[in-house]
């Protein structure tokens, strides 16, 4: 019935503004301090390396904003990076394998997952996040199985007692610590190709259409002729094969299988995501925003370090700028019919 | 007087929402509250219920003045309101007996222990209060909306109310439900409660109300004593006559565009033969779980019929998905807008432009881009087509009246040419001004293509269809060309699933 009329009025402007910039001015603010107190925050070197400490988090977390964007969510990425990230260098070191068959190895793991979940999900009808869970659980206990719980690095005594004969081949170590015109990371290009690969699918094409539709609501989307378990299951499957690519971009960073690489990574990247809700406005999930949001999380890690921080003081910021971002998302906005 | 509003006065902003109304309610009585959407019927019921405050003038209970300042005060006072949307009231997954005490469990008065004797028997006589014969252990959840509209009647009630106010009560239930309705509603006034009826349903007036005061644009435009005036009322309301629609020739020559032979919707149920042809509107009229949305359902291809098949254009129609059904033609816009069409304004395209255009993503769009300038262009049209008023093609459908929004669904599915349009229920939450703007539109552009509209009431029915046909126990029972004829098709059918509706 009748709609009580919202009056444009001077405090809604700046609470819109707020809303629609708040976070961006911010990140603008934090490296302007930053770039006064340390004037080597601002010297190109330091924010590729920012981009390159958190392109594994955001890469992660734009495959989470997939499914989020299709009103699931995926807990798993993850569990699933660190499993691949020890798979490659199971494949490269115990296996001897070469770069190209690891890679595809890791990208069909990915793939084999991400139906794992949509079988758990859009066939069983198990909750999002229960059913990523158990997969997250399930993949971390995995990736121990094979070397009973140790890390892999060359020349690793197996657990029938011979010998590992691989290596980290140099291309595969070139995934993740090659600088084109030895600036740019490769990790960054990749994330930076992902992105906007995922961005132009989801916003402007008719595919990215059917996904909101189906987050949004699957009813109206399925009568309007969308089929929407498939893109369900597409979801969890692009979600499962864009974190194996961080899996891999994260074994060649580190040269070795870490049974401990994985840790955290789950909940960094679903803050970045959920921050991003919060850029320009969108009060959705959306592609660019987890990227923002993944950034202004590494520039505020990176500034602190370099004002000699503590680290410990790392996860309580997070912490800190995730309830901030919510708090604009969810708080502050208008309420949406 | 129980009740009396003198000069309710009320602004949103620079809307004015509420200008002096003033009514009067006995205890005893019946007053019917008419008015289009927007008219200021919720904004009234909500100064009432101690929502909003009013800006200007006053509410006198049995004389004496008084000002509320939370819903709880209007309680206090007797002031009760059952609201339209049940969906919201009472919890799904408790039992009958448990949500008939949940106003006592919940403000901390009720007894510590849940269940056992003593609460039963508590349930039981809140239930007594207005006859309700339910099994009380039955989970609310897997009752029909008439038997849950009841449930939610018995709690306001148990409040002992003075004056009971029952927004839209029958807008989901069939005749004989809203029969049983009335007849709790009876009871309640020879008690002496003083009922505040909204509704715009003539059938119900003609049957229940005492009085009726008319509010257009929140103002009191109308106020009519038995015997009452039907028609004037509805012209207070709309401010204008509303025109009867034409009817076109029965059935046309040709072979149908869908024929449906021994089909079944559920395995038990009797099979039923059913016909549409081009150029013709057929009404398919029943009470609530008469199966016309899962004929409607199985037309679209939503679930395969039990039994029998279907012809499209002489063709065996067997869709698997609405997808294939929209491919070939067949439409259908779904009942309540908001689970079935309009997206929440967290979707991006959820504006009309992007509503309207979703269905028809892949004609429209080039390699899988969309091109938002054409989605609004052909938007733009259509709403001009419909006459929906909107600012423009950006517009969300929440900010809209129902009748604008039920227009954006209608033009949705007009936007491309239909073989085939199935309508479930396009009148709901619709003033009757958008009504027959519906009715003309659904009309106007019925010659192309078979037409089948679902509605409950059967006043719409016979207003919209050239063919009514009637449903029954999950089957159709029969053609009808008048309510009389309805009626004993209607009564004759088999018992219905549920025992609300006997």
């Amino acid at each position: 019935m009748s709609s009580p009329a919202r009056a444009p009025n001077a405090s809604l402007s700046v609470r819109r503004f707020a809303i629609d910039y708040g976070l961006l001015i911010l990140l603008v603010g934090l490296v302007a301090v930053f770039a006064v107190a340390q004037p080597a925050f601002l010297r190109v070197n330091n924010l590729f390396s920012i981009l390159q400490a958190v392109a594994i988090v955001a890469l992660l977390g734009v495959g989470v904003t997939v499914t989020m964007i299709a009103g699931g969510f995926d807990l798993s990425v993850g569990g699933l990076a660190a499993f691949v990230q020890m798979a490659a260098a199971y494949s490269l070191i115990v296996l001897d394998g070469s770069t190209g068959s690891t890679i595809l190895l890791c990208l069909g793991l990915g793939v084999l997952v991400g139906l794992g979940n949509a079988l758990l999900i859009v066939r069983l009808g198990i909750p999002d996040l229960l059913a990523t869970l158990g997969m997250l659980f399930l993949l971390a206990g995995l990736q121990l199985i094979p070397t009973g719980g140790r890390s892999i690095a060359p020349g690793m005594t197996l657990l029938d007692g011979s010998v590992a004969d691989g290596a980290f081949t140099d291309a595969f170590l070139a995934l993740g610590r090659h600088r084109f015109w030895d600036i740019l990371p490769v990790p960054v290009v990749v994330l930076a190709l992902v992105a906007a690969a995922l961005w132009f699918v989801m916003d402007l094409t008719r595919f990215g259409r059917v996904f909101h539709a189906v987050g949004g609501n699957e009813l109206a989307a399925r009568l309007a002729g969308a089929p929407t378990r498939a893109y369900r299951v597409w979801a969890y499957v692009i979600s499962s094969t864009v974190a194996s690519i961080g899996g891999i971009l994260m074994a060649a960073r580190i040269g070795r299988g870490d049974v401990s690489a994985g840790n955290g990574l789950m909940l960094d990247a679903i803050a970045a995501a959920l921050i991003g809700y919060a850029v320009l406005g969108a009060n959705r999930p959306n592609i660019l925003g987890t990227v923002v949001g993944a950034v202004f999380v590494g520039v505020l890690l990176n500034g602190l370090t370099m004002l000699n921080a503590p680290y410990y003081l790392q996860d309580f910021v997070k912490g800190a700028v995730l309830i901030g971002a919510l708090t604009v998302t969810y708080g502050l906005a208008p309420k949406q019919g | 007087m129980v009740l009396a509003a003198n000069n309710l006065t009320k602004r949103f902003g620079s809307t004015r929402a509420l200008t002096d109304v003033s009514f009067e309610l006995a205890a005893g009585e019946v007053l019917a509250l008419m008015g289009a959407n927007g008219a200021g019927k919720s904004t009234l019921v909500k100064i009432l219920c101690g929502v909003h405050g009013a800006d200007a003038g006053s509410i006198t209970i049995s004389g004496k003045t008084v000002a509320f300042a939370a819903p709880r005060q209007a309680r206090a006072h007797g002031i009760i309101a059952v609201h339209q949307s049940i969906a919201d009231v009472g919890v799904p997954t408790l039992s009958v007996a448990d949500n008939l005490l949940l106003d006592r469990s919940c403000t901390g008065r009720g007894p510590l222990l849940a269940g056992g004797r003593r609460n039963l028997r508590a349930a039981e006589a809140i239930a007594a209060g207005i006859g309700l014969d339910l099994d009380l252990s039955r989970t609310l959840g897997t009752l029909s909306i008439a038997e849950r509209q009841l449930v939610a009647i018995a709690r306001a009630v148990a409040h002992d109310p003075t004056v009971l106010i029952l927004d839209e009560p029958t807008a989901s239930l069939s005749a004989p439900e809203s029969e049983r309705l009335f007849t709790v509603l009876d009871r309640l006034r020879d008690r002496g409660v003083a009922l505040l009826y909204i509704s715009h349903r003539t059938g119900d007036l003609r049957r229940i109300a005492d009085r009726i005061v008319v509010l257009r644009d929140g103002r009191v435009a109308g106020a009519f004593r038995r015997p009452l005036d039907l028609d004037a009322a509805i012209r207070a309301m709309v401010g204008h006559a509303v025109g009867r629609v034409a009817r076109r020739d029965p059935v046309p020559d040709g072979a149908p565009v869908l024929r449906l032979s021994q089909a079944r919707l559920a395995p038990a149920t009797a099979t039923f033969d059913l016909a549409a042809h081009a150029g013709e509107v057929v009404a398919v009229t029943g009470p609530v779980g008469a199966g016309k949305s899962t004929l409607a359902g199985a037309i679209l291809g939503r679930w395969p019929l039990a039994a029998g098949h279907m012809e499209l254009d002489g063709q065996r129609w067997r869709p698997r998905s609405a997808g294939e059904a929209i491919r070939n033609g067949v439409f259908m816009a779904g009942e309540d807008r908001w689970r079935t069409t309009f997206f929440p304004g967290t979707v991006p395209f959820a504006h009309i432009a992007g509503t309207i255009g979703f269905p028809f993503l892949d004609r429209r769009s080039r390699a899988g881009l969309v091109s938002p300038t054409a989605e609004a262009r052909a938007a733009a049209r259509l709403i001009a087509e419909f006459g929906i008023k909107a600012r423009g093609p950006d517009d969300r459908p929440a900010v809209l009246s129902g009748g604008n929004q039920q227009k954006v669904v209608l033009a949705r599915w007009h936007a491309e040419p239909a073989r085939l349009l199935l309508l479930d229920e396009p009148f709901q939450g619709v003033d009757i001004g958008a009504r027959d703007d519906i009715v003309r539109a659904i009309r106007a552009q019925s010659r192309d293509r078979a037409t089948i509209v679902f509605v409950n009431d059967l006043e719409e029915a016979l207003e919209v269809g050239d063919r009514v046909v009637v449903m029954a126990d999950r089957a159709v029972v029969g053609d009808a060309g008048d309510l009389a004829r309805i009626s004993t098709l209607l009564a004759s059918g088999a018992p219905s699933p549920h025992p609300a509706a006997s």
